[in-house]
């Protein structure tokens, strides 16, 4: 059986006790998205200031348990900075590790919540998922990937509507 | 204490097993309840001696198996102070038993703008099939509320209750533990001339149930939370009202003839149980109301009252304001439902560091969104006591929250 060392690593409690980026952006320019666990009734607010095609800044609101908190707070480490086709190649491969099944013949997102991404299922094999790698114990309590994953598909809602702004001509 | 911890932990082969290499600590039963092993024993003798299906076959096995299963509605029956068993109607669970209400009751007597009253703390199984209704025909829904110390108001239900057709209320909160005073709002809603539903989910287990007593007219339990297997729960109505309500589910059992132009109902209880009935699982539930009995229903309510009040005494105690309990504070007045914050370590987090020691506690809404949007919180831990546990089983829950302390802060 897996062990709570497996699961809250020291680099997960340190994203929980200190977040990165919380708060909040104006909007607009940014782009406010909110995703719900139904189960446990957690909830993720992702801020998105998209502009050039590159992630210029995000905000992460809404409370949870470590998991999704600090599963966001990593997230939004990664992501800042980042073109949005890079966002969201890291959303693919977080997203594949996060997949229960050990072999995975595709980068495909069996999840379905992140259909967001788009596009051909390719394998992501150049991205460095980095201290992201941290949450990979969590697939080993299946009832916590929903946790580690919701900021995740935040974030994919997020890039669409940012996407779909800056496309509609003002 | 009359009832002998000890000896009732021994019925439950489940408790035997090891998590993490500690012992299981359960504290979830208002989730669901352990077995003890004379439940588990009478379903597998009926499996492997009599096992057939029943009201249809004429040998003796057949016959044997439809003895059971009615000889379980019995116990059922005598467990409820129900007057006869065309009163009992077995169930898939109890969110059937309130669906079969709104659907064959509801869909007769309740068309746009009539009123039904509800509460605040009701699960989710007594609240979205009226919420069905209300977008279906237009249905009023009304609620009362809930105060700090998790009591259901009162003080507006003769206002709330005018021009109302049914009160649907839990008799104890699967959160709060609230103990509601079911009898008083029945005789105001009765006095308004609403009929009364009772949510029994959380009672029954723990208390002597005397549906007269409780004056309701519709009352639902379900087994798994008193003993019984999963796959069974049971509605009781009065004869007159059952006779007057039209059927629910179509299929097998619940016919005396089928033409291929119409079908006559069977006479009850079997009008509104369709389809071949969980056989081995009425078996199981009548296993276990023996088993209760036979521990006796004032020494479960005993033992509750005891074990919550050392509950909340030891967790104050221990961890003083960094535990906060919902609910009544008076044990006498509640169930042994423990929802808690712990400091502010996310429910699902302290659970988890729980199981680490074999602690089982639930984290999450219990399936009663708006209660805990009205307690200002997304989730709760919740700790829930039964027979089987003792205070062995509390300062296991309370050392384990001292160690999820350590993690987190
Ligand atoms: C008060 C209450 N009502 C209804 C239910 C639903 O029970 P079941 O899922 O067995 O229908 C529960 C338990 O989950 C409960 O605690």
């Amino acid at each position: 059986m897996p062990g709570l060392e497996d699961l809250y690593r020291e680099i997960i409690l340190d994203h929980y006790r200190n977040p990165r980026n919380r708060g909040e952006l104006p909007t607009p320019p940014a782009v406010r998205v909110e995703g719900f666990n139904p189960l446990c009734g957690d909830e993720i607010v992702v801020f998105l200031d998209v502009a050039d095609d590159r992630v210029q800044d995000l905000r992460i609101g809404g409370q949870g348990c470590s998991i999704s908190q600090s599963s966001a707070s990593m997230m939004s480490a990664a992501v800042k900075g980042k073109t949005v086709a890079e966002a969201r190649a890291t959303i693919r491969a977080f997203k594949s590790l996060m997949s229960i099944h050990e072999q995975r013949l595709d980068g495909a997102d069996d999840d379905g919540a992140g259909a967001g991404a788009g596009g051909p299922s390719v394998p992501e094999p150049e991205v460095k998922l980095g201290d992201l790698e941290a949450l990979q114990g969590v697939v080993r309590f299946p009832v916590r990937i929903k946790c580690a994953t919701l900021s995740w598909n935040t974030l994919a809602q997020g890039l669409d509507e940012a996407q779909e702004t800056s496309a509609t001509p003002s | 204490m009359a009832l002998d911890v000890e000896l009732v932990k021994k019925d439950f082969p489940i408790l035997d097993q090891l998590v993490h290499g500690h012992r299981i600590v359960y504290l979830d039963s208002a989730s669901s309840s352990q077995k003890p092993a004379a439940v588990l024993d009478a379903m597998q003798q009926l499996y492997e001696t009599t096992y057939a299906n029943v009201h249809r076959g004429v040998y003796s096995i057949a016959e044997e198996s439809t003895r059971l299963y009615e000889e379980a509605r019995t116990k059922v029956a005598a467990f409820l102070g129900a007057a006869s068993t065309r009163e009992v109607i077995f169930t898939k669970n109890v969110t059937e038993a309130i669906n079969l209400v709104a659907y064959s009751w509801g869909r007769s007597n309740l068309g746009p703008g009539d009123a039904v009253l509800l509460t605040e703390m009701e699960h989710h199984a007594n609240l979205v099939p009226w919420l069905q209704l209300k977008a279906e025909r237009g249905i009023e829904l009304r609620y009362l509320g809930v105060d700090g110390d998790g009591q259901l108001i009162l003080d507006d239900l003769e206002q709330l209750v005018a021009g109302v057709k049914l009160v649907g209320l839990t008799l104890v909160s699967n959160v709060l533990g609230t103990l509601n005073p079911v009898a008083e709002v029945a005789r105001v809603a009765h006095a308004a001339g609403a009929l009364v539903l009772v949510d029994g989910a959380q009672y029954t287990p723990h208390f002597t149930t005397r549906v007269a007593e409780l004056g309701c007219d519709f009352y639902g339990f379900t087994a798994h939370k008193m003993l019984g297997p999963t796959g069974i729960g049971c509605l009781w109505a009065r004869e007159s009202l059952l006779e007057a309500m039209p059927i629910f589910l179509g299929g097998g059992e619940m016919i005396r003839d089928v033409r291929l132009d119409g079908f006559t109902a069977n006479e009850l209880p079997w009008k509104f149980e369709a389809g071949t009935p969980p056989i081995a699982e009425a078996v199981g539930l009548g296993a276990a109301i023996d088993y209760l009995l036979a521990v006796g229903m004032a020494d479960v309510r005993a033992h509750e009252i005891e074990l919550t009040r050392y509950a909340m005494e030891s967790l104050h105690e221990r961890h003083g304001d960094d535990i906060r309990i919902f609910g009544p504070p008076d044990a006498e007045k509640r169930g042994g439902v423990l929802s808690f914050a712990y400091k502010d370590i996310h429910p699902h987090d302290i659970s988890q560091v729980l199981d680490e020691v074999g602690v089982c506690v639930r984290a999450g809404h219990h399936c009663a969104k708006p209660l805990m949007r009205r307690l200002g919180v997304g989730a709760t831990a919740r700790a829930s006591l039964y027979l089987y546990n003792d205070e062995a089983d509390v300062d296991a829950l309370s050392s384990a929250l001292t160690s999820a302390d350590r993690l987190f802060s």
